[in-house]
């Protein structure tokens, strides 16, 4: 005979106003089995704990119900709970009358009835409850960091510090992200070159760290510790360990009219290149979509130049595969295209550009070796306007939804530098609100306006026509002086929203990670757990997660490594019993699971079966692995004999739960 | 503040005043903004503060041309030419308060002058 105890959590007032908890835990006192209901105010806490540890003591409970809150916030401090007075943790079961009861209701006395039934249908399931016993599985000692910009880095720098090894896969040809490409850096104005470029030879010289340039990850298998994941060694057409940088080839190349994406395409670069000066690794690569020995055979200027023979025309893909015990989400973001902002003029005229465009432009390595010039005749610009919120801060159709929250300071810093560096220049900054919160960010801001005598003008630019004689015509709002503005401008900057990068969307599918709307990597608590991702054992570093500027992406960078060394430094790591099992007998070798199962923990074997008349057969049926399988049920759903169960939910438990709820 | 009234302007027009987030983008890029009096970002305003006797009294209402390009550049979506057609709409509507006659339309007609702006003159400014 079952012996159950029933503990109902006022949870202060968040459940208490609207469940009317001494009714609940009276209700459920008469269920079949319970012989000990209970309500107290904080459950979870010291007291609370006691009450049930306590109580399993006194009643030789044989299962306990906690209802409370979500299982994701404290099935686990129940389970441990019950474990420390000798109880097998699975045999707790939470009733979520929580998230899923007081706080989406408003009347009492529905939340209350409903509340009743939710605790009803976990006593129903624990009932059906069997002792689990969690298995343990080992921890490799590598960490993968996908992304190496700024976040990346750090996070790899940090996790090599404690000793363990750390894999950069970067897509491009050199690391240093978007970082590499700012010239300055608010709100303290240092050279953005100077502070990352020696952490990039750091990450390069440091012998924990092996960076995989010009690479993607293909395909990730295995879970939390043991990861599978291969890496994809895009052909650069050059010998990585030959190359020595000299930039030879670049010079020599004929073919010169290839956008140059470091400087945004505002100048070109030749079909092989070398990013920028300092890239990490240094070593050229071929663009096959430009070289025209790859294209058509002819050329090969190169190859004679190179005195390492570094130059490989027939370079193929390579694959490698590698175990990981952890896995750092670095992958950043990119501005978003301008494409469908018409009114801004940004494809019919070069003067209309973005923030990071004009970062180049006013970059000593940039284009135009750091003099400030209009794209289209090389002339020094006396009028600028800035134009704040271009795509952020939309609805759904016209844009992204949230604020890209670096755009005030860099465009602050932009002002700045343009009236410090060319005091002739009329510097406008069309705002909708200036947000700064930030240590010493607002006085930056201050500063542009008070001692630098930046335009700030509230309002929105609602035209921008490119005139005949070369100027701009900015047509815009001023709310406070309630005008429309024509500004003869020079030249126009947007600030345009930034998005995750695009890689990250499959990436997500490949880590089975949860994205949000915006395809921001979504963390496993917003508050508590914020460089976590819901999947055990990835994590989240930097713009990957949401918009960040770089003290903020360097610090979440930091504590993604920390909780990434915490589980390296694990020899091994408990493995959760509620996986899948097949019940032999009624498989019918339909492969059915096989084919849903997202983590490839189901095989088929041939097995011999004695059969009722005396005689064997082979008989194809399913086996699990549990240390891959992860317990989703997809399974279960999938099997039509009804072989396929789950520990901690099986059929007839879930069927038990859903008579109760029906009765 | 004429509670009924911006209940009336607010249904008719189908807009959300409360998606403005006060940007100005919509009078930035009104061509008929220095004829107007209140500016199609005010329209907004008034009409989520219940001010809406003013607008209706205002010549604004007959300057907006309808050209929709606050509607197509709103970034939060809001719609203000619907907002000012619909206070435009309340205020044609009451009795005696017609902004254009039958008898009006010989003086105006000029060689020039296509016959659909007089078919839609009258859609906007009378009953």
């Amino acid at each position: 005979m079952q012996r159950i105890g029933v503990f109902v959590c006022h949870c202060g007032t968040n459940i208490a106003a609207t469940v009317d908890v001494k009714a609940v835990a009276e209700a459920l006192s008469h269920e079949p089995g319970v012989v000990i209901s209970q309500d107290y105010q904080y459950m979870c806490s010291e007291s609370g704990q006691n009450l049930v540890k306590d109580a399993i003591k006194e009643h030789k409970l044989t299962g306990v119900v906690v209802c409370s809150c979500s299982p994701r916030m404290h099935e686990n401090t129940f389970r441990k709970a019950a474990a420390s007075v000798g109880l097998n943790p699975y045999l707790v079961e939470i009733a979520n009358i929580r998230e899923q009861c007081s706080w989406i209701h408003k009347d009492i006395a529905t939340a209350t009835d409903k509340a009743v039934i939710l605790g009803k249908a976990a006593v129903a399931k624990v009932h059906l409850n069997a002792p689990l016993t969690a298995g343990e599985s080992p921890v490799a000692k590598r960490a993968l960091v996908i992304g190496g910009g700024i976040a990346g880095i750090q996070t790899a720098l940090d996790i090599a510090e404690a000793g363990f090894d750390v894999d950069i896969v970067e897509k491009k040809s050199t690391i240093g992200g978007k970082m590499a490409q700012i010239d300055k850096t608010f709100p303290t104005l240092d050279c953005a070159a100077c502070i990352l470029t020696p952490k990039m030879v750091e990450a390069s010289q440091n012998e924990h760290i092996t960076i995989h340039s010009f690479s993607e990850v293909s395909e990730v298998k295995g879970f939390v510790g043991n990861f599978t994941v291969t890496i994809k060694k895009k052909a650069r057409y050059v010998d990585e360990v030959k190359c020595t940088g000299c930039g030879a080839c670049v010079e020599k190349c004929p073919m010169k009219k290839v956008p140059n994406e470091f400087n945004e395409g505002l100048d070109n670069r030749h079909a092989v290149y070398i990013p920028f000066a300092q890239a990490v690794p240094k070593v050229a690569t071929i663009d096959p979509n430009y070289c025209m020995m790859l294209k058509n055979g002819k050329c090969g200027i190169c190859s004679k130049v190179c005195t390492a023979g570094a130059i490989d025309y027939k370079q193929q893909d390579r694959f490698i595969e590698q175990k990981y015990g952890a896995i750092i989400v670095a992958t950043g973001f990119n501005p978003i295209n301008l494409d469908k902002y018409d009114e801004f003029a940004y494809n019919q005229c070069p003067d209309v550009v973005t923030s990071l465009e004009l970062e180049r432009l006013m970059n000593a390595a940039g284009p135009n070796g750091g003099t400030l010039l209009r794209p289209s005749d090389k002339t020094h610009p006396h009028t600028i306007v800035f134009v704040q919120c271009v795509g952020s801060r939309c609805d759904d159709e016209k844009g992204k939804p949230y604020c890209s929250k670096i755009c005030c300071m860099y465009t602050a810093k932009h002002a700045m530098l343009i009236r410090e560096k060319y005091p002739d220049t009329e510097v406008y900054v069309f705002y909708i609100d200036v947000r700064t919160p930030g240590k010493n960010f607002d006085e930056f801001y201050r500063r542009a306006v008070e001692q630098y005598n930046v335009h700030y003008i509230k309002g929105m630019v609602g035209k921008v026509t490119p005139k005949s004689d070369g100027k701009i015509d900015v047509q815009a709002s001023d709310l406070l002086s309630n005008e429309q503005l024509h500004i003869n401008a020079d030249m126009v900057v947007l600030a345009a929203a930034i998005e995750p990068d695009k890689t990250a969307r499959p990436l997500a599918t490949m880590l089975t990670t949860q994205m949000d709307t915006n395809d921001f990597f979504t963390e496993a608590h917003p508050k508590l757990r914020p460089v976590e991702s819901a999947t055990a054992g990835i994590f989240l570093s930097g713009a990957c997660q949401g918009p960040k500027d770089i003290p903020e992406t360097v610090a979440q960078a930091s504590a993604a490594a920390a909780k990434a060394i915490g589980l390296l430094v694990k020899n091994s790591i408990t493995c959760n019993p509620c996986v899948a099992h097949s019940d032999e007998l009624l498989c019918n070798g339909c492969s059915s699971c096989e084919k849903v199962c997202p983590y490839g923990a189901i095989t088929y074997q041939d097995k011999e079966f004695r059969m009722p008349d005396r005689t064997t057969a082979i008989r194809r049926v399913a086996s699990v692995n549990p240390a891959v399988c992860q317990g989703c049920g997809a399974c279960t759903v999938a099997c039509p004999s009804g072989a396929m169960d789950l520990n901690g939910f099986s059929n007839s438990q879930i069927m038990a739960e859903v008579d109760a709820i029906c009765k | 503040m004429n509670k009924n009234l911006k209940e009336q302007v607010l249904r008719s027009s189908g807009v959300n005043v409360l998606k403005c987030m006060r940007c100005g983008k919509c009078s930035g890029t009104c061509p008929s903004y220095d004829e107007m009096e209140y500016h199609p970002h005010q329209f907004v305003y008034m009409v989520e503060k219940g001010d809406i006797d003013t607008l209706m009294n205002s010549n604004s209402v007959y300057k907006c041309l309808t050209c929709f390009a606050c509607v197509e550049r709103c970034p939060r979506g809001v719609e203000p030419a619907k907002v000012v057609e619909a206070v435009r709409l309340a205020a044609v509507r009451q009795q005696g308060s017609n902004h254009l006659s039958p008898v009006q339309i010989p003086d105006m007609l000029d060689e020039d002058l296509p016959q659909q702006a007089i078919v839609t003159a009258f859609r906007k400014y009378a009953k």
